[in-house]
């Protein structure tokens, strides 16, 4: 019996070594230890034994049976590594070759530009107010002190419905609307389309987008305003940007200013972008008129504000480098796909 | 305006300033500049000559030959320019020289003859062709009088300057001029305007014997001054003279009219010479048009005028539009030997509204229509009696006409320097307010905390505080005010709507839909483009008065066109897949024709084309989009009327009552009438309705903790049996049990029979508490069958 159960342990250590793949190792386990296997079969014949042998082989058995056991664990191992080694051999793919591909739409470049501005304004503050495309000539032109002869107010420059209704050629509508609707505090901006009597061409379109802001409080001063406008500037076009504030004119703003932003481009050095000139003009602000504001009924004795507005089309144009203010227009889904 | 640096510093001293300060400072100070050029700016090497000689050259018909003299020598130059005489002074480029382009110019020979240099065109030395004298238009700068041979013609033409051109803006016409700019300059500079001194010498004889003037109309011509001028001689300017109008700009045509020119681009007033001759009784009556008038103006064009147009007459013609242009009758000739010198103030209002009607603008009107100081007329026109005497063109009559009733005096206004203060965020004192505003000769008298500040009569602009608020602070300098953020405790944010609208886009994108902006105004016919009745409501328009044309004539009552012209637009370049989104407004009158603001409408449309897109694409779209806004409880109900769309392939979104919108494949008869040779689906909904329903609020519900079972089963039914139907009796007769149920497969073919087709669906079937049993759900499911059979004849397969 010790003899049969040695040589059985030592044809199974043999045997192992011929197994290559699992379903060798699962029948070379049946084989010895299963319910019909070699040694099961001999453990059998146990009762014959002798009293005194009994204990003896069965302790032998029982070492065979586990050294039987981590033999098979052992080469189950082996020959688990051994196929994964084939199966990771046999999956080479050519990672070099393009992506399935599931498209995500794209933005219009006018509203990620919009979305970033109002993302700055929003962080200093503001709230976005908005108005109709189709206005009266009151909101439009009247109520922001524009002098009756305005050459704006022509039939050349500005698309009337009736005599007394217009589309909106900017949109300080909304803010004269805001003023009339609000109390102060107000620090809003107003996002939104414009048309103007233009022929189209690169850099001419009826419709474009202007973004206008207005802040009206007690003690808002000039300084405010150029500190709001560096601040933006900055965070639109880069901490380095400097900016430049030149009186102007406008009748709806007195003190009246333009400012020029450092070009984002060359820095400052001249380059295409800027003309040469180092700087690029960007929008139009300035103290809302007091006559402005009476109209609204707010006290300009008591308030004061500032409002300045920037063509959004003219922006992005500058930010992309895009000639042709067409493109934003024609959406022809290569140009789009672009941002 | 363009302003040469040289007559600037005429009157204010600005010698010593660099160029590019003068046009830094200016520019933060107010005056805007477009451009600083320097004159004859590529231009070395050229000198005066004057021809002695001129002959053929033999081997060309168009050349001649010329010798000029240079000061140390006589060179031989070959040119092709017809205008040049023996004497002629003119600019020489002599071997060396460079003219602009780079051009560099060499001894060499012309057809075999010898030229060592070239004759210059005005154009060569810089000048553009506007400006150039008719004498010296086709070929080389005739120079008058004389002029020191071999000199450079810079020096000699003074063109050693630098011209600045100004952005004038409207609320600022007296800077139209060179004296205008120079107080601006001086203001900047803290400097002192040194103004012309004006003097006529030798006046003569009396102007009442010349000239009688009537103004009938004093409401729209304040103040009307005149001289008059005899034995004038018409002849050329001399040459510094032209060079400065050329300078600025303006054509020399002869001593009056430059001469005239010159002053009201000095003095920014207009003036009109009349041939004094050709005045019928010597008599100006300034009146208002007779009803249907006709009269010629000095361009030759036929004018018909009426009662608001103001004319000047003279005993029996009317002569001219005032303020706008003169008549062909008595306009100055070569032949005139007798003026008078008109310099009148009209009403602006009226200028404007003459010009428009007779669409009719010049230098004199655009000028008028801004408005001009009436204390300047007189000044003016002696100033250019002053230059005629000076340079002998005639001799001027003692007296002068001035008609002004109402003369304009200097005004005041007070102002609070606390106000000034508040305003700007500074801290000036009354006196440093004061002086200040003494730079711009705006004098002031302290009355207790205020000042008092008279107006000189040439700011017409400067009536309120305000604007001497903006006075103070652009000479103060925006540069110099230190910025600050506003106090306050706003918060900021976007409104509900607002929100719901990026979350539309963001998801859109995200569904592979490109967004895309159109224009508000479309072309009338975009609605028989996608084949809308006569009598819908969609031909409701709002119409423009004055569009760019007919393709931009009304507003939008639907985003279709739109979408379908951009997609179309993309087809057209062979783009093979486009799939966009526009988020707009629509325009929806009141009533017709438009009285009152048009409801403004916006929709959602979505517009898709390419080789994988069918309708379950574009309603898959919808539906997610749907989902992620949280509208619900939307069906799709089929619409077999819309003409815009394929009567098989169309449905209406439905939400409750409302219908949010359309979605379908576009009718063959409009992807022909937009030239597609391929299907397109298009969905567009009513967003203002999204806004109303869309609820982003979310509440969780619990994952689930008990194991699914599914079934499936395909059944047999008629054709016209809509999913909708099946899925709806399925759904009422699952119980608690059933989760879900999804249509996975659509048979027609064999095993089939005709007008029949197989449905097969997915049930899910799970509780909430216990792990179902076969039983339960055979049950189940076994009910639904009878159901589908009982109800709409279905077979299980």
């Amino acid at each position: 019996m010790k003899e049969k159960l040695l040589e059985i342990l030592e044809k199974a250590k043999n045997e192992v070594k011929s197994a290559e793949v699992m379903n060798q190792l699962e029948d070379f386990r049946i084989k010895y230890l299963g319910k019909k296997g070699e040694l099961t079969k001999l453990l059998k014949e146990m009762g014959k034994l002798s009293k005194e042998e009994r204990p003896v082989i069965g302790k032998l058995a029982n070492e065979v049976r586990s050294s039987i056991e981590g033999i098979l664990e052992e080469n189950k191992k082996v020959i688990k590594e051994k196929e994964k080694n084939a199966r990771l051999q046999s999956e080479v793919i050519d990672v070099t070759r393009a992506g399935k591909i599931n498209k995500v739409g794209h933005k219009h470049p006018l509203s990620l530009v919009l979305d970033e501005i109002k993302t700055i304004f929003i962080g200093m503050g503001y709230k976005i107010a908005e108005g109709p495309e189709v206005d009266t000539v009151y909101h439009n032109f009247d109520a922001l002190n524009s002098p009756e002869d305005h050459p704006s107010r022509s039939l050349s420059d500005t698309f009337y419905i009736t005599d007394d209704i217009l589309l909106r050629c900017h949109t300080s509508t909304v803010q004269i609307r805001t003023m009339m609707n609000q109390k102060p505090p107000i620090k809003v901006i107003s996002p939104g389309r414009c048309f103007r009597s233009d022929d189209i061409d690169a850099t001419h379109s009826p419709m474009f987008h202007q973004i206008e802001g207005l802040v009206i409080h007690k003690d808002i001063t000039m300084r405010d305003l150029k500190g709001t406008l560096d601040t933006f500037a900055k965070r639109l076009f880069g901490v380095n940007t400097r900016t430049k504030f030149r009186p102007h004119y406008f009748p709806f703003t007195e003190p009246s200013g333009e400012v020029d932003v450092s070009c984002f481009k060359c820095s400052g050095s001249g380059c295409r972008i800027c003309k040469g000139s180092g700087w690029i003009e960007i929008l139009g602000c300035g103290m809302v008129h007091p006559s402005v504001l009476e109209e609204c009924g707010i006290d300009p004795e008591i308030y004061s504000g500032f409002a300045f507005g920037m063509g959004l089309d003219r922006i992005a144009m500058l930010k992309y480098e895009i000639e042709d203010i067409r493109l934003f227009f024609e959406n022809d889904m290569r140009f789009i796909e672009q941002f | 305006m363009l302003v040469p640096v040289s007559w600037l510093k005429d009157y204010a001293p600005i010698d010593n300033i660099p160029i590019e300060e003068l046009d830094d400072k200016l520019v933060l100070s107010g005056s805007k500049t477009e451009n600083v050029e320097r004159t004859a700016k590529e231009v070395t090497g050229v000198v005066v000559g004057k021809i002695t000689e001129t002959y053929q050259h033999p081997n060309a018909d168009k050349l001649i030959i010329t010798k000029v003299n240079v000061g140390e020598e006589v060179v031989q130059i070959v040119t092709g320019a017809k205008n040049v005489n023996v004497g002629d002074y003119i600019p020489v480029a002599l071997a060396g020289a460079k003219l602009p382009g780079g051009l560099k110019i060499k001894k060499g020979k012309l057809r075999g003859e010898v030229s060592n240099g070239m004759l210059c065109s005005a154009e060569e030395l810089g000048f553009t062709d506007s400006v150039i004298p008719k004498k010296s238009r086709d070929g080389i700068l005739i120079l008058e009088g004389e002029h020191a041979l071999g000199m450079d013609i810079k020096e000699a033409l003074d063109l050693n300057d630098y011209v600045i051109e100004f952005e004038i803006t409207p609320n600022r016409p007296d800077c139209l001029s060179m004296i205008g700019m120079a107080r601006e300059a001086s203001a900047t500079f803290e400097l002192d305007i040194n103004y012309p001194s004006i003097e006529v010498k030798n006046a003569s004889e009396d102007i009442n014997d010349y000239i009688n003037v009537e103004v009938k109309a004093p409401d729209l011509c304040r103040r009307f001054v005149g001289r008059a001028i005899k034995d004038v001689k018409i002849e050329q300017s001399p040459m510094w003279l032209q060079i400065r109008l050329m300078k600025a700009g303006v054509r020399p045509i002869n001593n009056i009219v430059d001469i005239t020119n010159y002053v009201m681009l000095e003095f920014g007033q207009p003036l009109h010479a009349y041939d004094l001759d050709m005045l019928t009784d010597r008599k100006i009556i300034v009146r208002r048009a007779e009803k249907n008038e006709i009269t010629t103006t000095l361009d030759g064009v036929e004018r018909k005028l009426n009662e608001d147009v103001l004319v000047i007459a003279d005993a029996k013609n009317t002569i001219g539009i005032a303020g706008i242009m003169g008549g062909e009758e008595t306009e100055v000739s070569d032949n005139t030997k007798n003026i008078f010198l008109e310099g009148a103030s009209f009403n602006k209002k009226n200028v404007r509204a003459s010009s428009k009607l007779l669409g009719l603008r010049t230098e004199a009107s655009s000028r008028f229509e801004k408005g001009i100081d009436p204390n300047i007329a007189e000044l003016a026109v002696d100033r250019a009696c002053q230059l005629i005497e000076e340079l002998g063109a005639g001799q001027i009559i003692n007296g002068k006409i001035d008609v002004y009733e109402y003369k304009l005096e200097k005004w005041t206004i007070e102002i609070r320097p606390q106000r000034i203060n508040n305003i700007l965020g500074t801290e000036l004192s009354i006196d440093e307010i004061a002086k200040i505003l003494n730079r711009l000769e705006l004098s002031s008298e302290k009355k207790n905390d205020n000042l008092i500040v008279t107006i000189p009569t040439f700011r017409q602009d400067l009536t309120k505080e305000i604007d001497i608020v903006e006075e103070v602070a652009r000479m103060y300098g925006y540069d110099v005010l230190e910025p600050t953020l506003p106090m306050g405790s706003t918060w900021g944010a976007r409104t509900n709507a607002q929100t719901i609208e990026d979350y539309t886009k963001d998801s859109l994108n995200a569904l592979g839909l490109n967004e895309i902006t159109t224009y508000s105004f479309v072309s009338p016919k975009s609605l028989d483009m996608i084949n809308v009745s006569e009598e819908s409501f969609l031909r409701r328009n709002v119409k423009l008065i004055n569009p760019l044309g007919e393709e931009y004539s009304v507003m939008r009552t639907t985003l279709i066109p739109n979408m379908l012209d951009v997609l179309a637009r993309n087809y057209k370049r062979n783009v093979p897949e486009a799939l966009a989104f526009e988020l707009g407004n629509t325009f929806i009158p009141h009533e017709m024709p438009v009285k009152s603001l048009p409801i403004e409408k916006k929709m959602l449309v979505l517009g898709m084309y390419g080789a994988e897109i069918d309708f379950f694409s574009m309603k898959g779209i919808v539906s997610e989009l749907l989902l992620k806004l949280g509208i619900n409880k939307c069906i799709f109900e089929p619409e077999k009327t819309h003409a815009s769309f394929h009567p098989g392939r169309c449905a209406n979104i439905v939400y409750g009552n409302h219908i949010l919108g359309t979605i379908g494949e576009m009718h063959p008869d409009v992807l022909e009438n937009y030239g597609f040779d391929n299907r397109v689906y298009i969905a567009e909904l009513d967003f203002n309705i999204m806004l109303q329903i869309t609820r982003l609020d979310r509440l969780y519900n619990p994952l689930p903790k008990y194991p699914a079972t599914s079934r499936d089963m395909a059944i047999t039914v008629k054709e016209e049996i809509y999913s909708k139907e099946i899925e709806d009796i399925i759904l009422a007769n699952g119980g608690t049990i059933l989760e879900k149920c999804t249509l996975f497969d659509v048979y027609r073919g064999k095993q089939i029979a005709k007008g029949y087709k197989s449905m097969a669906y997915s049930l899910t079937f799970r509780a909430k508490d216990r792990t179902l049993t076969d039983q339960e759900v055979n049950k189940v499911f076994d009910k639904i069958l009878k159901e589908l059979s009982g109800k709409i004849n279905a077979e299980l397969r």
